[in-house]
């Protein structure tokens, strides 16, 4: 009965449509406070992304950041720009740095970090064998609480080669890496890299509710997961499009570069 | 502007279509409404959709195909393509078409459809739609498409759905046996689909490389390796051949070579002009240069008797039978090229030139009546010092075949002093002159310029007395 009831509210928020609460349920009553806007970018002044909200992550980190990925991070306006109402980070295949390819990871680290919320995002993905965009999100004690305690909630990550597939997950103490929690939700008759979706989850005490424009695929709870529950802390966001690494495969010779991924916005509310 | 026009056009066509009604007092009568072919997306499920034909090619099997209702993916029948054995004479090949002369609307899918195994694993040479027998304005093709003996899902997309309004050929394919032997397969599902997940498309020409080609006015050529590549769901890129008509083709300059809808490249003078495409508004890959080298001079036409020659390769006389006007002898041999049609001229033109070879060995020829060799060579390029053309001449012997110790060859060699560009050169040299110890199984004409002229044109080709 709880899902059915999120499932509706999820529908009635993202098609605009929210009407009175007061005769609400507790439950619906929680989620309805995820209505007001806290943190938005709609990425609509041309040029660099608005240091206000984002940072970057510069280089290849350790180990190709945790995943043998193949790029190495800019924040090089040939690898991350705000043009026409987009966020644009493009994947080139390019010797830089002793990488074979560049492209761009922002994140919100010490700018813009909550506890609970609705967090969305509405992109266009990139194509091919070895594309690895994501929305994402980590623990902001992450520099004295190592992944995985910190905790790693995945709003969106797909592979390249699968263009109608993406998945949500968390990650914690215990349930890491390849043994997260996770569910893939695909599309039919469609694919993520002809047209813009949305992808967020709803996050309260003791629950994540993953979606996909309007369709909740999966709610995540303490019940659900192998290991301490660490998702009542705040985290921050971070976007990045990887190359290669464990969880797609390296590109072939197929795969087409560069490669894009559009954001149209982030929009954060409590 | 165009939108109000519309609008008042609409405004106009309801006044009359008003005013008939009101004068004749009658319903609109179908003729108001445009002729719809059926949009049924089924080929082959259990089988034939209504309307559906099989015809084989000539030369095909003619029993290769029949319904099988024992191995079928889904329902209760499948088409089962039993392809002959080398040898069987029960025909060549499996190849067939199935069309629905009376035309369907595939405007509203993006691809057929169908499952498909084998009883091997095998590779069908070529598969697809479009092909109706007649024009073909809208073939597609797949060439060698593997299938495994597992039940698998395969997907031809259409290059662009919008242009198939009334389209016969719903299904084809033709396949020939797979390593010597026969051999079964299965389609099964065969359908039109909207997928939905056809995505990506890269068309390309020329196989997507820029291609240089050099002609003259008059001689028109094909455009051709035209393909259509999308991105299906699970992530293959699938690429599929395309008939010109799905291309809309640009030359930069009319007034040197035009392109015709079905693809092909008319020279009208000389001078440059660079051909590209595109498909569905998406510019294709790969270009065309045309080097119109203006208008082309034939060789002097030979004047001998017929009775007293033995003609390789002249429109002037009767050819011996040949077997290849260059051999391609891999690794070695660079030279491109062979026989071509300029204008209403039937020359040989190599490009490349390293060596090549024309050869006539079934049968080989007895030259003991013969005292010479004649041909007219033309160098449409700068002659340098160091340049030559060699002509060699190949005997295979009494053996009359090729190796054995008992062949022959000898070579001319003609220098640069002797080489004119852009010109006929008649060449009349004494079969004595090639020093070869048998004339009687001439089977070999080499032309031999070790890459010092690249481009060398050739005609009448022939021994006399």
């Amino acid at each position: 009965m709880m899902g059915m009831n999120i499932r509706i509210w999820v529908r009635f928020v993202v098609a605009g449509v929210l009407i009175g609460i007061g005769s609400c349920s507790d439950y619906e009553q929680t989620v309805a406070t995820l209505n007001q806007l806290v943190m938005q970018d709609e990425f609509d002044v041309n040029g660099a992304p608005n240091s206000e909200i984002w940072g970057y992550e510069i280089g290849t980190g350790v180990n190709g950041w945790g995943n043998n990925e193949l790029q190495y991070y800019t924040n090089r306006r040939e690898n991350v720009v705000v043009q026409n109402g987009y966020l644009i980070i493009t994947a080139r295949k390019e010797s830089f740095e002793g990488s074979a390819y560049t492209s761009a990871r922002l994140i919100t680290k010490g700018k813009f970090e909550q506890t609970y919320g609705r967090f969305e995002t509405r992109m266009r993905l990139p194509w091919g064998q070895g594309m690895w965009p994501a929305f994402w999100m980590l623990g902001a004690d992450i520099d004295t609480n190592p992944w995985p305690g910190c905790g790693e909630i995945d709003i969106m990550e797909y592979r390249g080669q699968e263009p109608t597939i993406v998945l949500g997950s968390v990650h914690g103490p215990g349930y890491s890496g390849g043994n997260a929690i996770s569910k893939s939700y695909e599309l039919k008759n469609d694919r993520f890299d002809t047209g813009f979706h949305v992808f967020g989850i709803e996050w309260g005490p003791n629950y994540v509710n993953f979606y996909v424009d309007n369709v909740l695929y999966n709610q995540i709870t303490p019940a659900d997961v192998t290991g301490e529950w660490v998702f009542n802390k705040p985290f921050y966001i971070l976007i990045n499009l990887a190359v290669g690494g464990t969880f797609v495969g390296s590109p072939n010779s197929e795969t087409v570069f560069p490669q894009t991924m559009l954001v149209d916005y982030v929009r954060v509310y409590k | 502007m165009k939108s109000i026009r519309l609008i008042y056009s609409r405004i106009a066509l309801f006044g009359f279509i008003a005013f008939t009604l009101s004068n004749c007092e009658r319903n609109l009568s179908e003729d108001v409404v445009f002729a719809k072919f059926s949009t049924n997306p089924t080929v082959f499920i259990d089988g034939f959709s209504a309307g559906l034909e099989y015809r084989p090619f000539d030369g095909s099997k003619l029993d290769a195909f029949a319904v099988d209702t024992e191995v079928k993916y889904r329902g209760t029948a499948s088409m089962r393509f039993d392809v002959p054995y080398e040898g069987d004479p029960s025909g060549a090949f499996a190849g067939a078409i199935f069309p629905d002369y009376g035309n369907r609307d595939l405007t509203g899918y993006d691809a057929l459809t169908f499952w498909a195994k084998a009883s091997q694993s095998a590779s069908i040479n070529e598969i697809g739609f479009g092909n109706d027998f007649g024009e073909n304005r809208y073939i597609v093709t797949v060439n060698n498409l593997r299938i495994s003996t597992a039940w698998t899902k395969y997907i031809i997309p259409i290059p662009d759905p919008s242009k198939l309004v009334a389209e016969a050929g719903l299904f084809w394919f033709a396949e020939g046996p797979e390593n010597g032997n026969g051999y079964s397969f299965w389609i099964d599902e065969l359908k039109f689909e909207r997928l939905g997940t056809v995505a990506q498309p890269r068309p390309a020409i020329f196989l997507g490389q820029n291609a240089v080609v050099d002609t003259y006015i008059g001689t028109p050529f094909s455009m051709t390796g035209l393909t259509q590549t999308f991105n299906l769901d699970n992530g293959v890129n699938q690429t599929v051949r395309a008939a010109p008509a799905y291309f809309t083709f640009k030359s930069t300059n009319n007034d040197v070579a035009r392109v015709s809808e079905d693809g092909v490249v008319s020279i009208v003078a000389r001078g440059t002009a660079v051909i590209t495409a595109t498909l569905a508004g998406v510019r294709a890959q790969g270009s065309v240069t045309v080097n119109s080298l203006g208008n082309f001079v034939s060789a002097p036409t030979p004047t001998r008797n017929p009775a007293n020659v033995i003609s390789v390769f002249s429109d002037a006389y009767t050819n011996i039978p040949v077997d290849f006007y260059n051999g391609f002898f891999a690794p070695f041999q660079t030279t491109l090229g062979g026989a071509v049609r300029i204008g209403n001229d039937n020359v040989i033109r190599y490009t490349q030139l390293n060596f090549v070879a024309t050869e006539f060995k079934n049968p080989t020829v007895n030259l003991s009546q013969m005292t010479h060799f004649h041909v007219d060579i033309q160098i449409p390029e700068g002659i340098d010092a160091g340049d030559f053309i060699a002509i060699e001449l190949g005997d295979f012997g009494p053996n009359n075949v090729f190796g054995g110790g008992d062949d022959s060859s000898g070579r001319v060699t003609i220098g640069s002093g002797s080489l004119t560009s852009n010109a006929w050169i008649s060449l009349d040299i004494p079969l004595a002159s090639f020093g070869l110890t048998s004339r009687n199984n001439m089977a070999q004409i080499f032309f031999i310029s070790d890459a010092t002229i690249s481009t060398l044109l050739v005609d009448n080709m022939y021994f006399y007395r």
